[in-house]
């Protein structure tokens, strides 16, 4: 399954900066993840519960931040969010998209106590 | 009471750092390294196969191969008598850098000036994993039609180049040369085409003599 290994990960670096602190359980981690990549809030979830069984993570909230995927194209510079990931210009219509926001996959912070 | 803590860590740093230990180890041995991407079927292994008899003599090559199951591929290869390694997944949809690493682990990297790692056939996964590659090839072919750039953006706007296969199809099949190569140009327009026919053998020159650019301009090797 395609989350499982990065939901692991996930895991990892949420357990590591636990310990670190000398935290008992954590309650919440925050995970961005850009439009453009191809991870899926549910697919995290459903990987993360099975996995953080037995851990201090175990039962924690999952919040996810989406970052869309901004835009801004090389013909005329506009920049914008395409509706899916059509990275054809409003504005001239050429498909010269440089992506400048979109591609994030990061752990934002963690809640611990 | 609960405490926030800020980690901003990205989720794939434990990948790309065991990526960057092999990119390392293939540089100090002077080995150029493609991580070859497309969907099942558009032709990475004869594009791969083909590449190896045409640098006979000027490159030498090296073949790692990631499929889910079975070592069809790796067999194949073979037979051209270059060393190759077979990665089986089951059930991973792409490689990552550390059944790369492990793949690496004796294999005869003196002896090679060229590794190709053939990724699981896939168009979305592969691109989310750095490997330990200098450039990413994403293979297209002519029947799967002109517009897969458009409905698979990531993997056309990192390639740094694109073999078009299967050219000599192009009379019986509706294909947009001209949309096609408009299309990779507007997703990076730095990226080289190379339009090929494994099986005429078409196109191919082009691309082998830009391999051995690439190997000729490789960073020096580290002592």
């Amino acid at each position: 399954m395609h989350e499982l290994a990065v939901t692991q990960q996930v895991l990892n670096i949420a357990l590591q900066h636990a310990e670190e602190a000398h935290a008992k359980r954590i309650h919440e981690i925050e995970i961005v993840i850009g439009d453009m990549t191809s991870f899926v809030n549910d697919a995290v979830q459903f990987c993360f519960d099975a996995l953080s069984k037995g851990t201090i993570a175990e039962g924690a909230a999952l919040s996810f931040r989406r970052v869309p995927v901004t835009i801004r194209c090389r013909e005329c510079g506009a920049v914008f969010t395409p509706d899916d990931l059509d990275l054809t210009c409003p504005d001239c219509e050429a498909y010269a998209g440089e992506v400048i926001a979109g591609r994030e996959f990061y752990i934002d912070h963690i809640e611990v106590e | 009471m609960a405490d926030q803590i800020k980690v901003v860590k990205n989720v794939l740093s434990a990948n790309d750092e065991i990526a960057a230990q092999n990119q390392l180890l293939l540089g100090a041995h002077g080995v150029l390294t493609l991580n070859i991407m497309a969907s099942p079927g558009a032709g990475k292994t004869s594009v791969i196969m083909n590449t190896i008899q045409k640098l006979h003599g000027r490159l030498r090559c090296g073949v790692i191969e990631g499929d889910v199951a079975s070592s069809v591929d790796s067999e194949k290869v073979a037979t051209l008598g270059v060393p190759v390694v077979q990665i089986n997944t089951g059930g991973g949809c792409h490689l990552d850098a550390r059944q790369v690493q492990d793949a690496l682990e004796g294999f005869p990297l003196d002896q090679i000036d060229l590794l190709m790692i053939e990724n699981v056939g896939n168009l979305i996964c592969p691109t989310a994993f750095l490997l330990g590659e200098n450039l990413r090839i994403a293979i297209a072919s002519v029947p799967e039609g002109d517009d897969k750039p458009v409905k698979y953006p990531e993997l056309f706007h990192q390639a740094q180049a694109v073999v078009l296969n299967k050219m000599d199809l192009l009379p019986y099949i509706d294909f947009d040369l001209a949309v096609f190569r408009q299309r990779i140009s507007g997703l990076n327009p730095n990226s080289r085409m190379f339009e090929v026919s494994c099986k005429t053998g078409a196109g191919l020159d082009a691309w082998a003599e830009w391999l051995c650019d690439g190997h000729a301009t490789l960073p020096n090797r580290v002592s």
